[in-house]
Parts: structure tokens; sequence; C-alpha cells
């Protein structure tokens, strides 16, 4: 499986989701500058996060229209995996592949920390390898998480099963619905505000992140095999 | 060239933290008859003089300057700018 990792100038976790792809899960993987146009021979997109543009406007607003991001739209379309983590998150929010909008942390304050996330759907493509209500640890790194939607997208969301992960315990940011992940509804776009890339190592205190990358793994090669045998 | 001034406001729907912070503020400050802070953006924009530059305005906030998940925007166009 090939992945590309895409770099906005103000991204800072391109590096973390790079070794968590190479040294975690022991594939390829290749950082691809967010002016060029094309993702051709790429299986799956990782959207990092950062600051891209600074936050300019509001988080995500101008990435959203990097030269990339046609690229990104069209690997949405054909079903390849689209992550997006954190600033990828809001970025996915503001490309119109995700429904709903950030807003400032209720609390006003950036929070760093691990939290506790529960897996609300582990029959997708990110989250096969995690149980159904299991809660993990993962890292949150954010001052704009908290997710906001009206109430016809909410249920939208509910009743076709996109919300994948929430913050279990307290809710740290005043996210709707303690809502920490969504995905599309075809289920190959992900964004969550938590860095599974920053949890992919027990020496980085929790490796909880990796089963979500070995997921997608597994259902690449599932998909070729299928493809092959069909 | 005309001047467009844009302002971009939080929808009516949407909780505003950062306005609930400065009101709290301006409770503490002995103001008790603000009974609502909301804080939005100004922008100011200069454009060539196009047959329609208020339909650009609107496709450039609806694109860009405002996110109509979360907020409204409204704009006043100013006649020429001297330069």
């Amino acid at each position: 499986m090939k992945t590309a990792v895409i770099v906005f100038p103000g991204a800072n976790c391109d590096q973390d989701m790079y070794y968590a792809i190479k040294d975690g899960l022991g594939e390829d993987v290749e950082y691809v500058w967010h002016a060029e146009t094309s993702l051709d021979g790429f299986d799956a997109v990782m959207i990092p996060g950062g600051f891209s543009y600074g936050d300019y406007l509001r988080s995500g607003a101008i990435a959203r229209f990097a030269g990339i991001m046609p690229a990104v739209i069209k690997a949405a379309q054909e079903g390849k995996p689209v992550l997006g983590v954190c600033n990828g998150f809001q970025i996915l929010l503001e490309a119109g592949l995700l429904p709903g909008a950030m807003l400032k942390n209720s609390h006003l304050k950036f929070i760093c920390e691990t939290v506790r996330l529960k897996v609300e759907n582990n029959e997708t493509l990110f989250t096969s390898l995690y149980k159904k209500d299991e809660i993990i640890r993962i890292p949150i790194a954010h001052g704009e998480g908290n997710y906001y939607c009206d109430d016809a997208t909410l249920k939208t969301l509910k009743d076709n099963h996109r919300i994948v992960f929430t913050y279990h315990g307290e809710n740290p940011n005043g996210s709707r619905e303690a809502i920490a992940g969504i995905m599309n509804r075809a289920g190959n776009v992900l964004g969550m505000m938590p860095h599974p890339e920053r949890a992919a190592d027990a020496l980085l205190g929790s490796d909880d992140g990796l089963r979500l990358f070995q997921s997608i793994l597994n259902h690449w090669r599932e998909s070729a095999h299928a493809a092959y045998t069909s | 060239m005309k001047k467009v001034k844009v302002f971009i406001t939080l929808k009516e729907s949407v909780l505003d933290p950062q306005g609930q912070a400065v009101m709290q503020s301006l409770h503490n400050m002995d103001y008790p008859n603000v009974k609502d802070v909301r804080i939005g953006k100004y922008i100011e924009l200069e454009l060539e003089d196009t047959a329609d530059v208020a339909a650009e305005v609107d496709e450039i906030c609806d694109k860009l300057l405002a996110n109509t998940v979360i907020e409204n925007y409204r704009y006043e166009i100013e006649e020429e700018v001297h330069s």
C-alpha cells in the first residue's frame, strides 16, 4: 500500500504521520507538497494536523483551495481511504467532504493531552481492528475542535452510524454529542480531531492509534485481493 | 474600483464562546447592562468595476470568506475608490 501524506505550509504533524506509516505500519509512504496536482498511484491519502496557512480566516479555509485539493476530492470519490487528522479534519470539513464545521473550544483553551475515545463504529475500513465500544487512549492537541452541525445533519450522522469516535468521560472541547471523529456516507473519508499517529508506538505512551492504520492496510489488502480474483 | 465592506457573523443558533468570555469580562468590569456579545469578522475588499460586483462578492463570500454552516455574511458596496 502506497500512502500520500499531504504537506501544507504550517503543517506540523506530517512527519509523525509519515513515521507512523513507514515504521509503525511498515508500508510505503511519500510526502506530497500542497502545490502538486495529482495523487495518481497512491492507495490512501493522509491529511495531517498543524496550522495550515497559519489558520488564517478559519482553520482549513485556505488549505481547502490548495492545488492538491481537487486530487484529494477525486481520491475520495474513487473510494480511496482519506484520513484527515486535527487540522486535516478541519480541511475536510471546509472542503465539504464531511458535513459540519469547527468552533473554538468551548472553554477557549488550547488543549494538549491524552484523552479516552470510545469506538462507536468498528465496522469501517478505519476501525475494523477495534472492538465496538472499546475505549482507547489517543492524544488531542487543538484550539478549535468543538464540532458543530445542525440537528438534521446530526440525525443523518447518527442514523447512518457515521459517528466513528466520541470522547469518553469528559467532553474536552464542547463538541456536539462529544463527537471526536466522523466519516462520509460512503465510509472511505474519516475526519478526527485526536491524533492516532501520535499513539502508534508504545514508547509514545500509547499504541492504540496503530490499529487504525493497520485497519486501513487490511482493507487495502482485501480489496486488492478481491480485484485480483474478480 | 469599488470598495466592499464584508461583515461576517456567527449564526444565531451557534454558541459564541469568545463572545461569552468577553461578556463575562464586561460583567466583571461592572457593565451589567450588557446582555449579549457576539464576535464576528470585518473584511475590506477592493474590486475592479465589473457588470455585477455583487454577484462576484456573493460567490467570494460563499466559497471562502464565510463558512455558511456556522456564519452569515452581509456587505456594503461603496462607490469609486480613488487610488
